[in-house]
Parts: C-alpha cells; sequence; structure tokens
C-alpha cells in the first residue's frame, strides 16, 4: 500500500486496520476457495452407511480412509496409473527433446523460415482439440501398425496417445524454449562454432544445459497437463483397460464408485499424483506458466 | 486443458540498443558460413522431424477437418466419399436443436469468465502483489483448482450439486423427493452450475497471470503517483492497469480459447445433455455417440476451427511482430 514505508527495508509498520481486514477477507476467501476439495475429503472419509443414515450435512461419528483404500483396490487403480505413466514419461520426454531442437533452430539459424515455422507451432497449440479430432480419429482407424501396437493400429494405444500429446504440446514448448535461447548471449555459440563445433555439440552440449531452468519449468508444466488430459484418451482410446487415469475415472464411476463417498474418494485419489507434483514443484510450475513473458 | 498460452514478451516496447539488429546478421551470416555439409544435414532433421510430426497431425488434420464437412462419408473405404457442397452446413445451421444453443453456450461461457473470475483473479493479484504476509499460503489456495484435472473438478463439484446427496440442497432441505433442486439436469440451471465450477478454476489461473504483469510493473511509477496524492484506486486506475496491457491482451486471448476448449467439465458433469450443449461437444458426440456422421462432425468443427483463427492469428502476428523488432 504505501510505497514509500515498504520500500525502507527494516522499518516496523504498526498494524493498520486496513491491513487486518484485508488479510481477513483474503483468508475467507481462500477457505472459501478450498470448501469444495474440503468437502470432498470429508464425504470420503465417512463410511456410506452413516451418511446415508444421518444424511451428508452432520456431525461425523466414523472418519477413516476406508473408502479411499476400497476405491484403490476394487477399481485396480494401480493398472490404470501405470497406463498414465506408460504414457506420460514418454510423452514428457519426447516432447522437450523435438521442441528444443526445433527452438534451437529457430532461435540460432536465421534461415527466413523461421518465424513462419514458430507461427505454425504456436498456432497448433492454440487450437481446440476437438477442431481436428473428426480426421484424426480416422487417421488413428486407418493407420495399421501390426505387432507394434496391441490393438495393431495407432488407435487405441499408448503410441497414438503419446504421438498426438508430443505432437500437439511441442507448439507451446517451441515457443518458449525459442525464445529463452534467444536471451542466451549469441557469443557462446559464435566461440563453439568457430572451434569447429558440429551442430550438433552446440545445441547438445554447449545449449541445452543452460536451458535448464526452462526445461525444469516445461517438465513440470508438461507432466500436469498430461496427466490431467482427458480428451484425446476418452476419443482415441476404445477398450477401458487401456485408458489413462483421468479418462478411466469417467468409466470406473459408474462401475466401481458405486456411492458418493467412493466417487469422492476415487477421484481425490487421482488428484494426489498432480498435487505431489505441484507442491513440489510449485515454482517451476507457476514460472512456466509465464515463461513466455520472461524473455530477456 | 489446457491452459497454455503462451504469453508474450512484456519487455519487447523497450527500445533495442542501436546497432543490434545488424550485428545479428552479421552473426547469422558467420554461422551459416561455418557450418559444414553434415551439420546442415543435422539441421534439416532436428527441424523437420518435429515439423513434420506437428504439421502432420495437427495442421493436416485440421485442413482435413475442412475437406471433409463438405463431403459425406461412413469412414470405409475412401471411395466412399462423395461431395455435397454445402449441404453439411446448410444442415447445421438450419436443421440442428443442439447447434444454435451450443454457439449460445460457448458465449454465455466466455462472457461470464471475461466478466466475473477475470476481474476477480486481477483483485486477488492487486491485493496478494502488497508484499503481503503468507502470500504464497494464499495463492497456493486459489491456484489449487487449477492444477487439478477438470475431471476431478467435475466430481468434486457433483459432490455439492447433487439433487439428493449434494451439499447445497442438504443445507437448503431440497433434498427429498417432490423437492429437488435439479442443479445437474435442469436446463435452466445446469448452465450456470458448470460455470460457477469453470470460474471457481479460472480465477485461480487469471490471479497467476496478473501477478506476473504486476511484477514488471515499475515501482518507481507508484511511489511517483503516490507522491502526487494518490490514493489506491487512481493509482490502480490511471497508473498500474495501463501499463498492464500486454497480459491483459494475453488474458482475453486465453479466455476466449478456454470458452472455445471447454468440454471436460461438461462431459463429465452431464454429457453435454440439454442445456449445457457446447460445439466441442457436438463435435465429440458425433465420433463416439451412436450416429456417427463425419462429413457432419466435421462441418461443427470448422465453425470451431474458424472461430478460434479470428481470435488466433491476428493475436500472433501481433506477438510475433513486437518480438521482432525488439
Amino acid at each position: 500500500m504505501s510505497t514509500l514505508s515498504s520500500a525502507l527495508p527494516k522499518q516496523r509498520n504498526p498494524i493498520r486496520p486496513a491491513r487486518v481486514l484485508l488479510h481477513v477477507f483474503l483468508a475467507g476467501t481462500a477457505l472459501a476457495w478450498l470448501a469444495p476439495l474440503l468437502w470432498a475429503v470429508f464425504s470420503a472419509m465417512r463410511p456410506y452407511s452413516e451418511t446415508s443414515n444421518r444424511g451428508y450435512v452432520s456431525w461425523p461419528h466414523t472418519l477413516n480412509f476406508d473408502n479411499f483404500k476400497n476405491a484403490f483396490e476394487q477399481s485396480d487403480m494401480t493398472h490404470y496409473f501405470m497406463n498414465t505413466l506408460v504414457i506420460a514419461v514418454p510423452a514428457v520426454l519426447l516432447t522437450l527433446f523435438l521442441s528444443s531442437m526445433v527452438a534451437f533452430y529457430v532461435a540460432r539459424f536465421d534461415f527466413r523460415v523461421n518465424l513462419f515455422l514458430l507461427l505454425v507451432f504456436t498456432a497448433g497449440n492454440l487450437l481446440p482439440q476437438q477442431v481436428i479430432i473428426t480426421p484424426l480419429y480416422r487417421m488413428y482407424l486407418l493407420t495399421n501398425l501390426p505387432g507394434i501396437t496391441a490393438s495393431g493400429k495407432l488407435y487405441d494405444s499408448a503410441l497414438g496417445l503419446v504421438l498426438i500429446h508430443v505432437a500437439f504440446q511441442s507448439g507451446f514448448c517451441a515457443f518458449v524454449l525459442s525464445n529463452y535461447m534467444r536471451s542466451l548471449p549469441h557469443e557462446l555459440t559464435e566461440a563453439a562454432l568457430v572451434d569447429g563445433a558440429s551442430v550438433w555439440r552446440l545445441y547438445w552440449q554447449v545449449t541445452l544445459p543452460l536451458c535448464r531452468p526452462a526445461m525444469a519449468a516445461l517438465a513440470t508444466l508438461l507432466s500436469i497437463w498430461i496427466y490431467n488430459d482427458f480428451f484425446w484418451a476418452l476419443v482415441l482410446i476404445s477398450t477401458g483397460e487401456n485408458m489413462p487415469i483421468t479418462s478411466a475415472l469417467n468409466n470406473l464411476s459408474g462401475q466401481y464408485f458405486t456411492d458418493p463417498n467412493l466417487v469422492a474418494a476415487g477421484s481425490l485419489l487421482t488428484a494426489i499424483p498432480t498435487l505431489l507434483v505441484y507442491f513440489a514443484l510449485q515454482k517451476q510450475f507457476v514460472s512456466g506458466l509465464t515463461l513466455g513473458s520472461a524473455k530477456g | 486443458m489446457s491452459t497454455d498460452t503462451p504469453t508474450k514478451s512484456q519487455e519487447a516496447a523497450a527500445v533495442p540498443p542501436p546497432g543490434r539488429a545488424s550485428e545479428n546478421k552479421r552473426i547469422r551470416q558467420g554461422h551459416r558460413r561455418l557450418l559444414t555439409r553434415r551439420d546442415r544435414i543435422t539441421l534439416a532433421f532436428m527441424a523437420g522431424v518435429p515439423t513434420v510430426l506437428h504439421v502432420l497431425l495437427v495442421w493436416v488434420t485440421a485442413l482435413a477437418s475442412i475437406l471433409l464437412a463438405f463431403t459425406s462419408w461412413d469412414g470405409i473405404g475412401f471411395d466412399s466419399i462423395k461431395w455435397v457442397g454445402l449441404d453439411n452446413f446448410h444442415q447445421l445451421f438450419t436443421d440442428n436443436p443442439q447447434f444454435w444453443p451450443a454457439v449460445q453456450h460457448n458465449v454465455i461461457w466466455f462472457v461470464v469468465l471475461i466478466l466475473i473470475p477475470t476481474p476477480f483473479g486481477l483483485f486477488l493479484a492487486v491485493q496478494l502483489d502488497k508484499k503481503i504476509r503468507f502470500s504464497r499460503v494464499y495463492q497456493t489456495a486459489f491456484f489449487l483448482p487449477v492444477v487439478i484435472s477438470l475431471a476431478c473438478i467435475g466430481f468434486v463439484w457433483q459432490l455439492i450439486y447433487n439433487p439428493d446427496t449434494g451439499l447445497i440442497n442438504s443445507l437448503i432441505g431440497a433434498n427429498k423427493p417432490g423437492h429437488y433442486i435439479d442443479w445437474i439436469g435442469d436446463p435452466n440451471l445446469n448452465l450456470w452450475a458448470v460455470l460457477v465450477a469453470a470460474s471457481w478454476r479460472h480465477t485461480g489461473y487469471m490471479m497467476i497471470l496478473y501477478l506476473a504483469g504486476l511484477k514488471s510493473v515499475d515501482p518507481s511509477l507508484r511511489e511517483a503517483s503516490a507522491l502526487d496524492g494518490a490514493n489506491e484506486w487512481q493509482t490502480f486506475k490511471n497508473v498500474i492497469f495501463p501499463t498492464l496491457r500486454p497480459t491483459n491482451t494475453i488474458v482475453l486471448v486465453v479466455t476466449i480459447i478456454e470458452a472455445l476448449r471447454a468440454f471436460d467439465l461438461v462431459f463429465v458433469f452431464n454429457k453435454g445433455a440439454q442445456g449445457t450443449e457446447l460445439l466441442s461437444i457436438l463435435v465429440t458426440n458425433n465420433i463416439i455417440g451412436e450416429s456417427s456422421r463425419i462429413g457432419y462432425g466435421s462441418a461443427i468443427a470448422v465453425v470451431l476451427l474458424f472461430i478460434s483463427l479470428i481470435v488466433i492469428i491476428p493475436y500472433l502476428i501481433a506477438t510475433f511482430r513486437k518480438e521482432r523488432s525488439a
């Protein structure tokens, strides 16, 4: 508020009513923001017998993690988490690898096409997924890959999902990384080139190590986005067994999660990995979202 | 969902140091001369492989959507593709009871997001930017819904909206048969119910974007304004907000794209039943639903593509032009 006083480092402000009011407002709003999630946790921790007898808005007599345990075991959630892992890990690594190559090319070698190339990538990433889904779905059905995927097609395979994630997300990553690379001093690559380093070494040993902060931020962001994806798997996977966890939730909720308490427990379980990543790497996540603006 | 818009350079307006452009050109030409044949091949692969993958899966399919929109095809064999001209569009605009409601709902989605959670996110960002204690804790709370998948959010909010077991009806006593308020099924209510959940999530997203924008506001501007005797609101209105222009552009684009992409939440909620139809839902139902009409579904996708490009292309051109001049 008063910027003059806050500019002086050690001066303690007297407690001001405006500040207190602001804290009351923010704490109240923050609590209201968490309320839907807290309500889900509360419902998930109560036995169904109790809530059906006494109603959901009632004083709890039993609070335990039985619903979480049941939801996890009955629906064989480990299996779906593994599905996600098999899709997300290669997708994140491949996206970073491919987009950093494009970014390197665009940022370091002006061959006139690079602006157009960047435009193509970035615009592609902004399209709603539904714009391309009908032909994509047909293309996946028509692509025969006998022996490579279990389904014999791109359709209904982890490979298909990895490819579309990589293709779609590399737009955003190429944009961010090229901005980042352009802010690196030109002298570095220049010197290496004069010393006779190959283009590949220039990329792999000189440029990439300098991009670590940006890559870390993007890796965090991509992991959460790909983990949270619902749409691609919903349309491009037909066998329920092959679905990653987020999309499987929809099927499981009818099949195994038969009461609201189990639904609450099951859906909260799917949120745990994202929350862990977020709390551990909050800085990375937020800086990733705003990275494009941090161009030097 | 995706929420993934490149934010553009905020410092683009800064005056470039004189002579830098020509220096760059010299360096780049220097690069070119030093490249060996092998280097050129490496470069071609480095740029080529990702581009082919991206263009094939994103742009070729987008183009195919446009072409298929003028055909009718049963999906079995390419020889069954028939050119039908504008039939699909004609049918869509005049004969589909879901199409205009869907367009309307997409527009409502955007209007609500830009009018309620966006200013509120800005408001929160301004408060949290005041070097306040516990700022991180508050930020984490507001941002949490952005991290969780929309599918999960859909299930969490169902626990609130369920007619017989949900929080709201339990609290107001509308959870007895005959007294139900059907937040999810009633076509007059369900769109607004979903929009509450969508706004809940959008606020945190906007807050983070504005916080980043506010960090780049020169503190001396504030001080000068305070010295001139401006109060907090005047400072914000006359000094801070105008300098947030680049962020406002990003926010506008992000919000439009979010409104066009809206899908997961509604699908989990009620599969886009009456009252919550959206363009994205109509396209998807045409694929996974019982009657798959490829040409017709593509026609809806083309409408979506058309609206998206009207927003995306001018934004990107402006962004890249600024970037080049910086």
